[in-house]
């Protein structure tokens, strides 16, 4: 009996959770295509997500080719095939790595500061005052940050693709002793338009993620300080593992094509 | 009553979980009154203003604003009804991303697509009416004192003219003379509006103030009301312990139960 009534109890719980996730992101959706839009604050997060964020992707980006051209190098050159480096490390970064670790890297930076700013909001009443103030809080809050979110990722994702294989570059021609023509050549010759474009498509995907986790935490985050920062951590902690588990149904969809 | 009052609750129940707060409450606020709801902490007053505004959804009763059912309303009457509202927040709740003057204006610009220049007038004009001069303004919520955070609270709340304004414990954490000055700034306020006001407190002299009628809650359910000068004389044992402020009683507080 207690076995039976734990297990209802997390089915319960799960339910509730899903649901109100459910609607959360329809609203926050549906407000994000409906005007009135707040161009001032789409504006405000476009540059607090994607500007901000420059610094911390693009050193990731870096690091991450560098340690790939070298990775690469060891394992192609066992039965060698050291000439794959480029074109491994171009579309590692571009369909798996650039989306994957930048979006990791956003989920800490941005998901926290919207959970920790959405939830004071919430617990000093300043969602209850927006509201009395005849304004929609998902119109003014959620839907600003999901579209910067999904827009910016993309971009930023981008940008990290260029820095990463610039890092492969810089190891495989510095380092590893390769022509510098050859590694462009090998770089470009192979790459093929749809793994940038999946790269792009999981970043927006990312982006979305990252600003529903988290304005939904921020949003639901009852209980004065100690009630905020459960809301960041959790914020953090289910954007991480939803873009994880987004970034295999993403490449199984490009996959299967 | 013959005329439709401005505020009607009829037999309101409110819980959370298993958590009776609201529990059969009735109350009318007849217009252009000033109605106070007296009560301990945790009987349900917040909860009261929550559901009148539509924050929080009663699971039984009726509430009427103008004659108007506002529960289950859809957004876009919701919204209507709410451009009759004014709220001051406990903590005052300004929006600490946006300047002073921003704050007073938001429901001039957001609720009501004014152009930010002719709203600005306005929330110059609105701060001079609550004693602040135009160079506070330009500054940011934080860099304010309690006492003014609440008075910058109360010329947002009244910049769009609303026909109702509620005020949550509109005193509570200033000293008795910052408390006072804000309750002439409400009775001043409200009359000039032409508003009709329903505050819940717990502070007496503040309820005495700005009340033409007192209400006092207890267990969710409003258990004497009346006017000022006949809360002295009323004889309600309740209403005695609470204005005398006394720990014996019939009130028995959650902590001496035990």
């Amino acid at each position: 009996m207690n076995i039976l009534a734990l297990i209802g109890r997390v089915v319960l719980a799960f339910a509730t959770t899903a649901g109100r996730l459910s609607l959360f992101t329809f609203s926050g959706v549906q407000h994000s295509f409906l005007p009135p839009f707040y161009l001032r604050l789409i504006g405000r997060q476009m540059v607090s997500i994607g500007y901000y964020s420059l610094p911390v992707v693009g050193l990731t980006a870096l690091f991450t080719g560098m340690v790939l051209a070298l990775q690469i190098y060891v394992g192609s050159s066992r039965f060698n095939a050291e000439g794959a480096v480029a074109t491994i490390v171009v579309i590692g970064i571009t369909r798996e790595l650039g989306p994957v670790l930048g979006g990791l890297m956003v989920a800490g930076r941005v998901s926290a500061a919207m959970a920790a700013e959405i939830g004071t909001m919430r617990v000093t009443e300043q969602i209850d005052a927006l509201v009395t103030l005849s304004t929609n809080p998902f119109k003014y809050l959620v839907a600003p940050r999901l579209i910067a979110g999904t827009l910016m990722m993309p971009l930023l994702v981008l940008i990290a693709d260029i820095i990463g294989v610039m890092g492969g570059y810089l190891v495989g021609t510095q380092k590893l002793g390769f022509n510098y023509g050859t590694y462009l050549r090998n770089t470009f010759d192979f790459l093929e338009p749809l793994d940038v474009i999946s790269g792009l498509v999981k970043a927006a995907v990312f982006g979305f993620i990252i600003a529903l986790m988290g304005s939904y935490h921020g949003f639901h985050s009852k209980g004065g300080a100690q009630g905020v920062g459960r809301a960041t951590t959790n914020a953090v902690v289910s954007a991480s593992i939803l873009i994880l588990v987004a970034n295999y149904i993403v490449t199984e969809l490009f996959f299967t094509r | 009553m013959t005329t439709t009052p401005k505020i009607s609750m009829k037999d309101v129940h409110k819980s959370f979980g298993p958590k009776t707060v609201l529990d059969g409450l009735n109350l009318e606020v007849g217009a252009g009154e000033s109605v106070v709801v007296i009560g301990g902490s945790g009987t349900g007053k917040s909860v009261m203003l929550k559901c009148v505004l539509g924050l929080l959804r009663p699971e039984k009763g009726t509430i009427q604003v103008d004659g108007e059912d506002t529960i289950g309303m859809g957004s876009r009457d919701r919204e209507r009804v709410l451009h009759k509202f004014g709220m001051l927040f406990q903590g005052a709740a300004l929006f600490d991303s946006l300047r002073v003057w921003e704050n007073v204006a938001f429901g001039l610009t957001a609720g009501m697509k004014m152009a930010r220049s002719e709203a600005k007038d306005i929330a110059i004009q609105k701060l001079a009416q609550v004693g602040l001069g135009p160079e506070v303004g330009e500054l940011g919520p934080s860099e304010l004192s309690g006492g003014m955070q609440k008075r910058v609270a109360l010329a947002r709340a009244i910049a769009t003219d609303p026909e109702i304004i509620f005020f949550d414990e509109p005193t509570t954490g200033l000293d008795p003379i910052m408390g006072d000055v804000i309750n002439e700034l409400i009775v001043k306020c409200v009359k000039e509006l032409g508003a009709t006001a329903l505050s819940i407190t717990h502070d007496m002299a503040s309820a005495r103030k700005i009340a033409d009628r007192i209400a006092m809650i207890y267990r969710g359910r409003i258990i004497w009301a009346g006017g000022v000068d006949e809360i002295d004389t009323c004889g309600n044992p309740y209403v005695e312990q609470f204005i005398h402020g006394r720990a014996e009683g019939p009130i028995q507080m959650e902590i001496l139960k035990r």
